[in-house]
């Protein structure tokens, strides 16, 4: 945004501002006007105050709060082991030139495929319940992890391994106070990329076979043919996962731009 | 053997050669009863399925499908995403005022929407397509942004000099010089755009490969079931493969 020339910041942001408030208001008094020309199906483009109420609906219910819970546990742990197992297997490919010759290009490959087919195989192996969705966000977001802390780590730079090395640190103490430190910004990426596929696996799963969390309610919404609920479904669970996204984006860069 | 080892290609082999080893590890401990095989059925089995899925289950019609589905989604992020792209390159005040939006957009899980798009579309290929297109749309703009944006002074110049109308300034200076950054967010949306395509087929049980390991599973038949995802994991890899040297060679040189 730094090639906007404006002689004055001040206006300039200004009138960003108004452009943007102009966009919003010209698309939802589009939506408003579609609504109630009756040019499409029927209740496909509910009214704004349809999807307000039913909004205002979702966010006060008790069950929408227990159903994120489970959806969100489901995503910490899946989180946890994709991300651990991926960060394992991205430092030791990092660090070792042969085994990132056998092995990576393998992952390389993977990493771009479509994961939600493996989730028949993932329900034979860990059941209906929650297992296989945890083991579907875990399968998703191993690739990025692995992939970025593979390339984070082959860019440290050598002084600081070789400082490691001198002061004679454990292999652990070399991972945790060189390797992970050295490559912050590497693995800060890696993991934003992850829960964005994570989060993707996880309730793409949940649409297909579940009777709990945000992907079982999604669905619910889509099978009653209840659209307002399912918009505003829809709107929660990108607010919540663009607001994390931006979140982790900001622990990875914050203390770079102060050096800046 | 040990300097050869150390080579690339012997560091590859090495790879295959115990990625090959684990499968037999595998079959090794079904058939010892250590591995339950109404889980996991024999390597062996599942290898003996795939001709089977490829003549009986009409694999390579689906593949046509699929592969339709692609070019119909790609064909509009090429055109639109690059539309809208340079529109926003061109009124710099739209820039800064949706650069960010696009940015989060591509932050969002849009596959999710699919029952959305159903209920707009239908449980029909449109359907597949219009997700494949939303999944893959926003690196095509964003990375059309960069291109336009990057391009060398000296060159707006040039065009500026030969007096160029902003037409002409467009087709024979900027979209030229973005062309490697656009094809770069060509590809990235073009994998974005199949790996959705083939999960919707999947979750809507319609359409091409998708559908068909939905199929497979819901018959219980393993062996089909893995083997058709196997088969599915080598048409995604061919497909990025392919897409990264299309890349490669529409690159102008530099």
């Amino acid at each position: 945004m730094s090639t906007v020339r404006s002689p004055d910041a001040g206006t300039s942001r200004w009138r960003v501002t108004l452009v943007r408030v102009a966009i919003v208001g010209t698309l939802l008094l589009g939506w408003e006007a579609l609504a109630m020309s009756g040019l499409l199906f029927r209740d496909v483009v509910p009214s704004l105050a349809a999807i307000g109420s039913a909004l205002a609906r979702v966010l006060a219910s008790a069950d929408f709060y227990a159903n994120l819970g489970v959806t969100a546990g489901e995503i910490g742990v899946a989180m946890a082991i994709g991300g651990a197992a991926g960060l394992a297997v991205g430092i030791l490919l990092g660090a070792n030139r042969f085994l990132s010759r056998a092995y990576e290009s393998l992952l390389y490959y993977l990493g771009p495929t479509p994961k939600i087919i493996f989730f028949p195989v993932m329900i034979m192996w860990f059941g209906v319940g929650s297992g296989s969705k945890i083991a579907m966000g875990a399968v998703s977001c191993f690739f990025p992890i692995a992939l970025s802390a593979a390339s984070g780590m082959r860019e440290i730079d050598r002084v600081l391994i070789r400082v490691g090395r001198s002061f004679r640190a454990t292999t652990a103490q070399m991972v945790t106070k060189i390797y992970l430190p050295a490559m912050r910004a590497a693995v800060v990426n890696g993991a934003r990329l992850g829960l964005g596929v994570a989060i993707i696996g996880t309730l793409l799963a949940e649409t297909k076979l579940s009777n709990r969390g945000v992907g079982y309610l999604i669905i619910q919404a889509y099978s009653t043919f209840d659209m307002p609920r399912m918009y505003a479904l829809l709107i929660v669970l990108f607010a919540l996962s663009i607001g994390v996204n931006a979140g982790i984006d900001r622990l990875g860069h914050a203390p770079d731009r102060r050096v800046r | 053997m040990k300097a050869w080892l150390r080579s690339r290609s012997g560091a590859w082999a090495f790879g295959i050669v115990t990625a090959i080893a684990l499968v037999l590890v595998v079959e090794l401990l079904i058939r010892a009863g250590l591995i339950n095989r109404f889980i996991v059925p024999l390597p062996s089995q599942i290898l003996a399925a795939i001709p089977r899925i490829v003549t009986e289950e009409n694999v390579l019609h689906r593949f046509w499908q699929t592969t339709q589905e692609i070019v119909w989604a790609s064909l509009l992020l090429a055109v639109i995403g690059i539309a809208l792209g340079a529109l926003l390159h061109r009124f710099q005040l739209l820039r800064a005022a949706c650069e960010t939006w696009v940015a989060a957009l591509a932050a969002a899980p849009i596959v999710l929407m699919y029952p959305l798009f159903l209920v707009i579309f239908g449980r029909s290929a449109t359907t597949i397509v219009m997700i494949g297109f939303v999944a893959g749309l926003a690196p095509v703009i964003l990375k059309t942004i960069e291109g336009l944006a990057g391009t060398r002074r000296v060159l707006i110049d040039v065009g500026r000099s030969f007096r160029l109308s902003p037409a002409k300034q467009f087709w024979k200076i900027l979209l030229p010089a973005a062309l490697p950054s656009v094809f770069v967010g060509l590809k990235l949306g073009l994998i974005f755009a199949m790996i959705n395509i083939v999960g919707v087929e999947f979750l809507i049980n319609f359409g091409g490969l998708g559908q068909l390991i939905n199929e497979l599973a819901e018959r219980y038949d393993l062996p089909g079931t893995y083997g058709a995802i196997l088969f599915v994991i080598l048409a995604s890899m061919v497909f990025f493969e392919a897409t990264e040297r299309l890349e490669r060679w529409l690159r102008p040189a530099q």
